[in-house]
């Protein structure tokens, strides 16, 4: 038998848990429509990987995991995705999030899922990737991604596998209903757990008002190395650094993990969830939920799909809204009044709590604070709550630090001890929020400070070299002057010098440059800008005749007209070459476009053509006609050596006898022109 | 030299202490030297507490002007941005008396931050210059966006701004950024037994 330890302080109030005992797990079925938070964890939100309108099936990854401390998100069941927007949730400041909205279509169908497995066939690396894949989040109450709680620092050594079955506080029977209804599915769980961490012994824990599922779990544990240890009743032993000091009787370290002191700790609910996850490839789709208090009249608890509205389970139990004055999500000790019934069930809703005014009376007001020291004698983490409490109010955020504040868990034993009733919790909360807000602003305040110096100390150097640069320009300027001075005799300044410069130029371009070679070039540039035009007044047509746009027709004469234009242009400008022999043979067109530079050679021959006499003319047509005729045989004679077809050997036959003929003809015509 | 100390006594002790005046004062001008330490610590300390918005607000083209002020004797309750807690803190440091925020300088407001309506920015690139801590971002002729995460809420780009479209806006509140206030507790009722609150109202 396993020695149990004691932690310091803890309540007892009233546990009212038999309420909802009464019937077994009931399935609450799927509700007409699923909102699901992206933020159901400590951590990121999660991204969702689905737009409106998608079709999901169950199971389906909805939402993937942002970073290392963060959750995916799977739909609870196959419908429509119906929205992505900010909804509602279960959180005491009654503000929207990001949700995912599925319109169920009632079919339930699955997504492919893979095979069963036991996990003995799977390496450790596929079980923590299986269970980091299925979303699963503490569900104890804080929600903490398990697979980062489970990927232990290398080196670590793991002592004690813990899995809480406590479930300390009063009207919640979640975790009892699943160990006496699914104890082997936990022992499976855990062993898988075992395996992942590697642990001297596993321990289930449960507190000594749950003798059913005790006996499950003792049944289901028979043969394995699995210990269940049971120990009295005592809120909080649930509490995670609690219960490790009752079975282990280690504390953990103020700021510390439980890793620390080779203990790790999941809740049964997780264990389950890690289970389906890991042997069946099921991610973490549903929970059980306690829909219980004295304003519904069937309390039991309900296996839900995360998503569903409170208001659907609800309904299911018979919920009298005229008796309940607020719905509480969680226990009445730790659990938060939420603003609507009809905020969505999450994967760490253990409880709706719907109670009467005279079962859950409204705080009385607040009293002095006496410094009876009850709270002290209950806090179960050894704090000073008066001085907290004293502290939080005063705003001497620094000192209740130092009274190790953060070690607080807001379990709420103070409260339920004070004879004042003060809201020891909520200074607790605030104050807490409070520093870490503080922590948040000085850091902010260091960054923006450094980034103004930053930008301060940029605006300084620009300002030195630009002063550095007008120096540097003013020492230039004198030390020329110095040196003209020096070289020139004083009297020329620099306007002077421009003055003459401007003056020299002018002179040789009137006495260089003819007149003339300024005119064509006025020419040429016509011609270019002209073809330019056309250019681009065809291109426009096309693409309008390609579009069959309207102003085909405008397009049409706006081309024809250029075209006109283009012809006119080069006329002007061959008559002006004409005009001018001279100038056009070795005048290298302005541009440096190729094809205008053949253009502008052709044109000059012509002109140059223009100017010689009939009978060198004569000549020369000659000349060209017996060098075109003598290239037509050779490929004539080419072409039957390489036995073309007939008809090329035709066509190049007869192309030969026309050259033939009109050199015959060139050739009476020179000599006519000779004997002339 | 000994046998005449010891005749006389009077001038024995007398070159004893200036002796030792002479060997501490030489030390302490050694140390005062040595460990000289540059600048003015508290000026320092006072930056740390003030919140770095660099807006202007107190009468000083920035922080650090403004905690160099206040090193010098200047009050410490100019400073809206930093509010009654950041008084508080500075008469904590500097063991003066905590006063009131002077309202010549402005209210403490909840944190903003500023928003460009992008479709009337000019681009004319005023705001990118009046922001201290270069939290704007933008080119010339290009419309300009205001980097939230790096925005300190000093409202200094929205007077520069020709065509007017900067807006102050008070920062969202979110799930993460919510916390749970302090309890009300009325001075009247908070301490009282309850059963005399009602003789007491």
């Amino acid at each position: 038998m396993r020695k149990i330890h004691d932690f310091h302080g803890g309540i007892h109030p009233p546990e009212n848990k038999l309420q909802s005992l009464g019937s077994p797990v009931r399935d609450a079925g799927i509700p007409a429509q699923l909102v699901l938070p992206l933020a159901q964890h400590i951590g990121a939100p999660a991204v969702p990987l689905v737009n409106v309108g998608d079709r999901v099936l169950k199971g389906q990854k909805i939402a993937d995991a942002a970073g290392a401390v963060s959750a995916g998100l799977h739909a609870p069941t196959s419908g429509t995705i119906a929205a992505i927007e900010s909804r509602q949730v279960a959180h005491p400041s009654g503000f929207s999030a990001p949700c995912i909205v599925i319109d169920c279509d009632g079919e339930d169908r699955w997504a492919e899922l893979p095979a069963p497995v036991r996990f003995e066939e799977l390496d450790s690396e596929t079980i923590l990737a299986r269970i980091r894949e299925a979303g699963i989040a503490g569900m104890g109450g804080a929600g903490f991604p398990a697979a980062v709680k489970l990927g232990l620092r290398p080196g670590t050594r793991i002592e004690t596998l813990i899995i809480n079955g406590t479930e300390c506080e009063p009207y919640i029977t979640a975790d009892d209903v699943l160990m006496r209804e699914r104890a082997p599915e936990i022992v499976r769980g855990a062993q898988i757990l075992a395996r992942l961490v590697q642990p001297g012994e596993t321990v289930i824990g449960v507190e000594d008002n749950k003798p059913e599922a005790i006996q499950a779990l003792r049944a289901a544990a028979e043969g394995s190395d699995i210990q269940i240890a049971v120990f009295p009743t005592k809120y909080p032993s649930g509490g995670e650094k609690q219960l490790i000091e009752i079975l282990t009787g280690k504390q953990v370290p103020s700021g510390g993990l439980p890793a620390d002191i080779g203990v790790v700790c999941q809740n049964v609910g997780t264990t389950v969830a890690v289970r389906a996850a890991v042997e069946e490839g099921r991610p973490l789709i549903s929970r059980i939920t306690t829909v219980t208090g004295e304003a519904v009249s069937q309390p039991q608890n309900f296996e839900v799909l995360i998503g569903t509205p409170m208001s659907h389970l609800l309904q299911l139990a018979g919920y009298d809204a005229g008796k309940n004055r607020r719905l509480v999500m969680g226990g009445p000790m730790m659990g938060f009044t939420v603003p609507d019934p009809g905020v969505p069930i999450v994967k760490t809703t253990n409880c709706i709590l719907a109670p009467t005014e005279a079962e859950l009376p409204s705080p009385p007001p607040a009293q002095a604070c006496i410094r009876c020291g009850l709270c002290a004698q209950a806090c179960p983490a050894s704090l000073l709550p008066q001085q907290l409490y004293w502290f939080a109010r005063g705003r001497e955020f620094e000192k209740a630090e130092m009274h190790n504040l953060f070690d607080c868990i807001e379990c709420g034993a103070c409260s339920y001890v004070c004879p004042s009733n003060i809201p020891l919790v909520q200074y607790y909360r605030a104050a807490k929020a409070e520093v870490l807000q503080l922590r948040r602003d000085a850091e902010k305040a260091e960054h923006s400070r450094l980034r103004f110096e930053a930008r301060q100390e940029r605006l300084e150097r620009e300002e030195a070299e630009k002063e550095a640069r007008r120096i540097a320009r003013k020492k230039a300027a004198e030390e020329k002057a110095r040196l003209a001075a020096e070289s020139g005799g004083g009297e020329i300044d620099p306007v002077q010098a421009a003055i003459e410069r401007a003056k020299a130029k002018k002179a040789a371009q009137a006495a260089g440059a003819g007149t003339g070679e300024s005119d064509q070039e006025k020419l040429e540039k016509a011609v270019v800008t002209t073809r330019e035009r056309l250019a681009k007044a065809e291109e426009k047509l096309a693409t309008a005749r390609s579009e069959g746009s309207e102003h085909i027709a405008a397009l049409e004469t706006g081309v024809e007209k250029t075209r006109a234009k283009l012809a006119a242009a080069e006329k002007a400008l061959g008559d002006y070459q004409v005009q001018h022999p001279g100038n056009g043979e070795n005048d290298e067109p302005a541009t440096g476009d190729a094809a205008q530079a053949a253009i502008q050679r052709a044109m000059a021959a012509r002109a140059a053509e223009a100017s010689k006499s009939p009978l060198e003319k004569a000549r020369d047509n000659l000349e060209k006609l017996e060098a075109r005729l003598a290239k037509s045989e050779a490929r004539l004679a080419e072409g039957r050596a390489a036995g073309e077809e007939d008809k090329i050997i035709e066509a190049l036959e007869s192309s030969v006898e026309r050259l033939k003929e009109r050199a015959a003809a060139a050739r009476a015509e020179l000599e006519a022109q000779e004997a002339g | 030299m000994i046998e005449l100390l010891l005749q006389h006594p009077l001038l024995a002790a007398l070159i004893a202490l200036v002796g030792l005046g002479v060997a501490f004062g030489a030390l302490l001008g050694f140390a005062a030297v040595r460990f000289r330490t540059e600048g003015n610590p508290i000026v320092d300390q006072i930056n740390a507490i003030l919140p770095q918005t660099q807006c202007g607000q107190c009468g000083h083209p920035g922080c650090r002007p403004y905690a160099e002020a206040i090193a010098a004797g200047e009050d410490i309750n100019k400073c809206p941005p930093g509010g009654q807690a950041g008084i508080e803190a500075l008469a904590d440091l500097l063991d003066r008396e905590v006063i009131p925020l002077d309202a010549e300088h402005g209210e403490e407001k909840l944190p903003q931050v500023a928003y460009i309506r992008e479709d009337e920015c000019i681009g004319c690139t005023k705001c990118i210059q009046a922001c201290p801590v270069d939290a704007i971002l933008g080119a010339a002729k290009h419309m300009h966006t205001v980097i939230v995460s790096e925005c300190t809420g000093c409202d200094l780009c929205v007077e520069p701004c020709p065509v007017d479209c900067i807006d102050m806006i008070p920062q969202q509140q979110s799930l993460q950024t919510w916390h749970w206030q302090l309890p009300e507790s009325s001075p009247r009722s908070a301490d009282i037994i309850a059963t005399d609150a009602g003789e007491a109202a």
